[in-house]
């Protein structure tokens, strides 16, 4: 059953109607999203065995209070914005780097490092607990590592919140709609009671796209791609500098890699 | 046999239409939860589980309790309990409900919970614990159901329930246990991750429970001719007391270990609970609460002289239950989530809606109770005549 869903959900994202199949499935189906197929088809989605982002923080921190990739993210992927802290929602933000690292952080470490927020997000774990504990099976690990979330069965009861040692997941507290400032239609909006996080852009990948956060970085502090392709830039980069990854200790085999 | 319910003088019919009203409320509220979303409660992003969570865990404790009366009139044919097993089984019963209404109300979506049934996860704690509790809710409704014909017409109950009664007590175990584990196995959460927790789930289980039984058999005695007798109160208290001793003990290796190791990420949840972090302190005057009533308890009921006072047991009994209470149903859970993954110290406080919606689901625990009591007793009083 689930391995029919998730082929299912894998063959929808490649028709590039990943968004459009959850919020309007039967549009979906009826094929009315011709349009993105097509831009799939001219393209074709980009395939790895397995996906890694590597960010930057030397670039990253150099630019004071850039948020471009946070502002990409947000807007492309309809999540709101609260006033009230409580209800906040957040798929990447900047996050002070004793949070981001506490068994990194001392007193006298470089100023800056120390000083500098670090850009955070869903780590895409190779083991990921979130998963694991799920109940229903809404978040799953793709075999190119992405962790995907179905809003449309997740019943909300937040135990992958509870098991996320990152606080990479939102849960929507109330009625997202209305706090979204510009609705963007290729992409679903939640409904109440649902967990959502980052999930690497999976609905640009079907369409040849690279995420959203990276390709809006104007200083090429993100970077992107298939670990297991020797020749990729990701690979390439750590092999050349030096890299850390948020709390590797805990077994959950982050897919972000910090250099610093 | 439900009609037994239905015959009650003044005062019981107004401690009903008080739960039917507390019920009400609760109800009431409970739709503008489900019209607003749980954001309605005190929760946040940082602490996403708490009043509803945390009573779940608590009532599990009691209703796995049931077993301390079960498990010494069947397996050691200790006679003195055996007026007394209804009324753990359908105390059972009833903390069962709650247990299972507090998780439906603190899911967000609601109508999706037979998802977890219908995509049966066995890698989720979750799915174990629903099993867990359901299974144990059919085995005491099976039970309780069974013996009470039984009783009604003065036979000695079939043979075939006696082994049901006998995996309900391993099943009893198992309840608390797999709760337990819902945290302990959690890489996330330091506060949790600890192989203690779920004996120490059990201890707590095993004197928050019988501690209850024994104030319910006083209010009963003051309330019908039914008398439980003094020796099996007498042998429930010795239960509250040995496993409230062993509670507090592993209460005790706890902190040890937390504060000897000194591992920052272990430490500071349990320096949020007795003395706050970055100047929120929320809990730590119930945490001292909980620990003042469990010290003093173990007063009344380690020295013979005060115990055998019926004042001072009743006493006792309220600040094991009260101790408990706040240690389960308050911090611990909570706790977890202060400070978060992240470090974040974000204190969390149940709002109106979320306290009168517990109330509610409170209501209709004691409600069943009642209801159940009512009919066992009316039963127990006519053999008596």
């Amino acid at each position: 059953m689930s391995v029919n869903r998730r082929e299912f959900l894998r063959l929808a994202g490649s028709a590039a109607a990943f968004g459009c199949a959850f919020n309007f499935p039967l549009r979906a189906i009826a094929g009315e999203d011709s349009l993105t197929a097509e831009a799939a088809q001219a393209t074709g989605p980009l395939k790895a065995g397995r996906w890694a982002m590597v960010v930057d923080f030397q670039k990253c921190r150099e630019i004071n209070d850039c948020r471009d990739c946070i502002d990409a993210c947000h807007a492309v992927h309809n999540v709101p914005q609260f006033d009230n802290p409580k209800d906040e929602i957040k798929w990447i933000w900047k996050e002070k780097f004793e949070g981001a690292f506490p068994d990194i952080e001392h007193r006298h470490l470089v100023h800056e490092v120390l000083e500098k927020p670090v850009l955070v997000l869903c780590n895409h774990c190779d083991n990921p607990p979130c998963v694991g504990v799920c109940p229903t099976k809404a978040t799953w690990r793709r075999k190119d590592g992405i962790v995907m979330m179905d809003w449309h069965r997740c019943i909300g009861c937040r135990y992958c919140v509870a098991a996320c040692p990152y606080g990479s997941r939102s849960f929507n507290w109330r009625d997202p709609r209305p706090f979204i400032k510009e609705l963007h239609r290729e992409f679903p909006t939640r409904s109440r009671g649902v967990v959502e996080k980052c999930t690497f852009c999976e609905e640009r990948l079907a369409k040849g796209l690279i995420p959203a956060c990276v390709e809006a970085c104007k200083h090429k502090a993100l970077y992107f791609g298939d670990l297991e392709n020797p020749d990729s830039e990701v690979r390439r980069i750590l092999s050349e500098k030096f890299s850390i990854r948020r709390k590797a200790g805990l077994g959950t085999n982050p897919e972000v890699y910090y250099i610093v | 046999m439900l009609e037994r319910a239905l015959i009650g003088d003044r005062r019981y019919w107004l401690w009903i239409i008080l739960l039917l009203v507390l019920i009400s409320i609760g109800f009431l509220f409970y739709l503008k939860q489900l019209a607003y979303g749980l954001g309605i409660t005190g929760l946040s992003r940082d602490v996403t589980w708490g009043f509803y969570i945390a009573q779940f865990t608590f009532l599990v404790g009691v209703a796995a309790s049931a077993v301390m009366v079960v498990l010494p009139y069947y397996l050691h044919n200790y006679k003195a309990f055996g007026k007394i097993t209804i009324l753990g089984e359908f105390l059972a019963i009833a903390a069962v409900m709650m247990c299972m209404l507090f998780i439906f109300v603190d899911m967000g979506q609601p109508m999706r919970v037979p998802n977890v049934m219908l995509y049966p996860t066995p890698h989720s704690l979750m799915f174990w614990d629903s099993i867990a509790l359901g299974g144990y809710l059919l085995l005491n409704v099976i039970i309780s159901r069974v013996t009470l014909n039984a009783e009604r017409k003065a036979i000695a109950p079939p043979a075939w329930i006696k082994p049901i009664i006998i995996l309900s007590i391993p099943w009893a175990i198992s309840i608390h246990t797999v709760t337990a584990f819902l945290y302990s196995g959690l890489a996330a959460r330091p506060f949790w991750l600890t192989a203690i927790l779920a004996p120490r789930f059990l201890a707590s289980a095993f004197a928050s429970g019988p501690a209850l039984l024994i104030l319910m058999c006083f209010i009963i005695r003051k309330l019908t001719r039914f008398d439980a007798g003094q020796e099996a109160i007498g042998k429930l208290t010795q239960i509250v007391t040995y496993a409230m001793c062993i509670n507090v003990f592993f209460i005790l290796m706890e902190i040890f270990t937390a504060f000897y190791s000194n591992i920052p990420e272990h430490l500071e949840h349990f320096r949020y609970l007795y003395f706050g972090l970055e100047g929120k302190s929320r809990l730590v005057p119930w945490m001292w609460t909980s620990v003042l009533l469990a010290v003093l308890s173990l007063v009344i009921l380690i020295v013979p002289k005060l115990r055998h006072t019926n004042g001072l047991l009743i006493a006792a009994c309220l600040m094991v239950f009260g101790s408990i209470w706040i240690d389960k149903g308050l911090g611990m859970v909570v706790a977890g989530f202060v400070p978060s993954p992240i470090g974040h110290v974000t204190e969390y406080s149940p709002t109106l809606p979320e306290l009168l919606i517990s109330l509610g689901v409170y209501a209709i625990g004691f409600f069943l109770v009642t209801i159940f009591y009512k009919i066992a007793l009316s039963y127990k009083e006519e053999a008596m005549a």
